[in-house]
């Protein structure tokens, strides 16, 4: 496409962008600031990711945009479609032939490897924010290591639900220091936070942040002694591909109170549909 | 009310507060203030509105920057203190109880979560244990157990306030800053919240600095006490002397403007 320089940005926001990322390595879950950039796309359909993605991407890349898990939905789409032109990168589906991959709340199930990045879109990067709404105050918070504010949020859970119901963008500490808010993924996916292979980077855009994991980072989510962090998934197995391990979207078939639960990874059930494994709808999705 | 004495306590005082001075702009907020405060002692300041007991509270409690004067806690400057000192003594060594307990609560948090904060800022990471202590602490300021998991919003302002003390003594502080604890309640409750102070000073041998404009509240809680008027310190002494016996022209007027019934 001409008229851009490769992926979009001009080559001096991408070097401001890849000083951000490497400070953020450098510290793991520090918030860096950076000079969020106007993209032709509004707030909160992931103008951080896109613009890490966009200072990350090389011409040999192979792009995988997911939204959701899946690979087919709207924001997936036309972000992999921006890439393609403004870019000319190769962008597949396949998440272990992926060397960069942008995600909007979830990991994929694959296990990833030290040749990938991922990129997390980030709407609030921080996690102290709905408890302590001036940044002043949260910035002196994680200088200081206060973050016994997070437990009284934790606490209230329990008193009220009985258990601790948050279910998504359930806060983690990185590296025994900073406090950190993995993006809305499912807790369910806390855990491949941790001593992950791949390079893990968080671009938030409205809000002008960028923050990443390096490979292999201790990440431990937050809970008490006597409630222990559990992550969570439907109690269901795929019923596409019979998969009893991954995290489900539950899917309403008809106005009858029909439902099914899926893989929210399309590529990983399209994977297992391919090695035989079907689920007890059959491998087709339509029928 | 028997109190040990000064020597009984040690030889330091806990906290020394020497020529402190801080303006607004060209007005003086407080002006060359210095008193010491020893283990277990209630201090009063009392003045009429404006006279800088607020101020000099807010400096002394680390609210507010001082201009001028030092402040010695066992024997160490604040201003010498790291941030993340200052911070860690401000929730376990010192307590602050506001005059409006919007201020001092979340009101946004159940009760148990008000009171467990500072168990948790500290470290505490054992839900059962911060909800028992949670809970004895609420039946130490009369809050029944059933109202655990309600939000102070819902309390009435006696309560509030009760949940406000409970939230800043669970961690067994040494040093209490009050301001006007008793202020916007009415007798009765005023009453009973006075009577649970005196109590828990005396059961934890709590240090206490209370700004008050009332009287009778410092006639019942505090050992000695300071008369503020523009800014300044015009009078010292034990309570009962200097209410019974005022010197200055100003504490007398203070003194006998008291409504009695």
């Amino acid at each position: 496409m001409t008229g851009y320089t490769f992926a979009y940005l001009d080559e001096t926001t991408k070097r401001m962008i890849r000083r951000a990322i490497l400070k953020g390595i450098a510290v793991p879950g520090y918030q860096v600031p950076f000079a969020s950039r106007e993209m032709p796309m509004p707030y909160g359909w992931g103008t951080g990711g896109v613009q890490v993605t966009a200072a990350c991407l090389t011409p040999e890349d192979r792009l995988k945009v997911i939204d959701q898990g899946a690979d087919d939905t709207t924001n997936a789409v036309s972000i992999r479609k921006f890439f393609e032109r403004t870019a000319g990168v190769a962008t597949t589906t396949r998440t272990a032939e992926a060397t960069l991959i942008q995600t909007r709340h979830r990991i994929p199930e694959e296990p990833l490897t030290e040749a990938q990045i991922l990129v997390y879109q980030v709407p609030i990067p921080e996690p102290l924010r709905f408890l302590e709404p001036r940044e002043s105050e949260t910035r002196r918070m994680h200088a200081l290591e206060e973050y016994g504010l997070m437990h009284v949020k934790l606490y209230e859970d329990i008193a009220r639900h009985g258990a601790i119901a948050t279910a998504y963008a359930y806060p983690v500490r990185v590296e025994g220091r900073y406090m950190m808010d993995p993006s809305p993924i499912p807790k369910f996916d806390n855990p491949k936070l941790s001593q992950n292979a791949a390079i893990q980077l968080f671009g938030a855009g409205r809000e002008q942040r960028i923050y990443a994991l390096p490979p292999y980072t201790d990440v431990v989510s937050l809970d008490f002694e006597d409630h222990p962090f559990e992550p969570t998934r439907a109690e269901h197995a795929c019923a596409l591909c019979g998969a009893c391990d991954s995290y489900l979207d539950e899917v309403l078939t008809d106005d009858d109170g029909g439902r099914m639960f899926v893989c929210s990874d399309t590529d990983f059930c399209t994977r297992r549909r391919d090695d035989g494994h079907p689920g007890r709808r059959g491998t087709d999705p339509t029928t | 009310m028997i109190r040990p004495g000064p020597s009984a306590e040690g030889t330091a005082p806990l906290l020394g507060v020497a020529g402190l001075t801080r303006h607004y702009g060209t007005r003086i907020g407080c002006a060359d203030v210095s008193f010491d405060l020893w283990p277990g002692e209630v201090l009063g300041i009392v003045g009429e509105s404006g006279s800088g007991k607020s101020t000099l509270l807010g400096c002394v409690a680390g609210h507010l920057a001082a201009d001028a004067g030092r402040i010695l806690y066992r024997g160490r400057d604040t201003a010498t203190m790291t941030e993340p000192e200052r911070r860690r003594l401000a929730r376990t060594e010192w307590a602050f109880v506001h005059q409006n307990p919007r201020d001092g609560l979340r009101m946004g948090v159940s009760a148990g979560g008000n009171v467990g904060e500072r168990l948790m800022a500290v470290g505490a990471r054992h839900y059962g244990a911060i909800r028992a202590e949670a809970a004895d602490w609420l039946a130490r300021v009369e809050i029944a157990a059933g109202r655990i998991d309600d939000r102070p919003r819902q309390f009435s302002g006696g309560m509030q306030q009760r949940l406000q003390i409970a939230r800043n003594l669970v961690t067994a502080p040494r040093l209490v800053f009050m301001d006007e604890p008793t202020g916007g309640l009415d007798v009765s409750v005023q009453a009973r919240l006075l009577d649970l102070i005196r109590g828990l000073v005396r059961d934890m041998a709590l240090s206490v600095v209370i700004v008050t404009h009332d009287l009778a509240v410092v006639r019942l809680l505090a050992d000695r006490l300071l008369v503020m008027k523009d800014g300044r310190v015009i009078e010292a002494g034990l309570t009962d002397q200097v209410l019974d016996d005022p010197q200055e022209p100003y504490t007398q007027v203070l003194v006998s403007s008291v409504l009695q019934v």
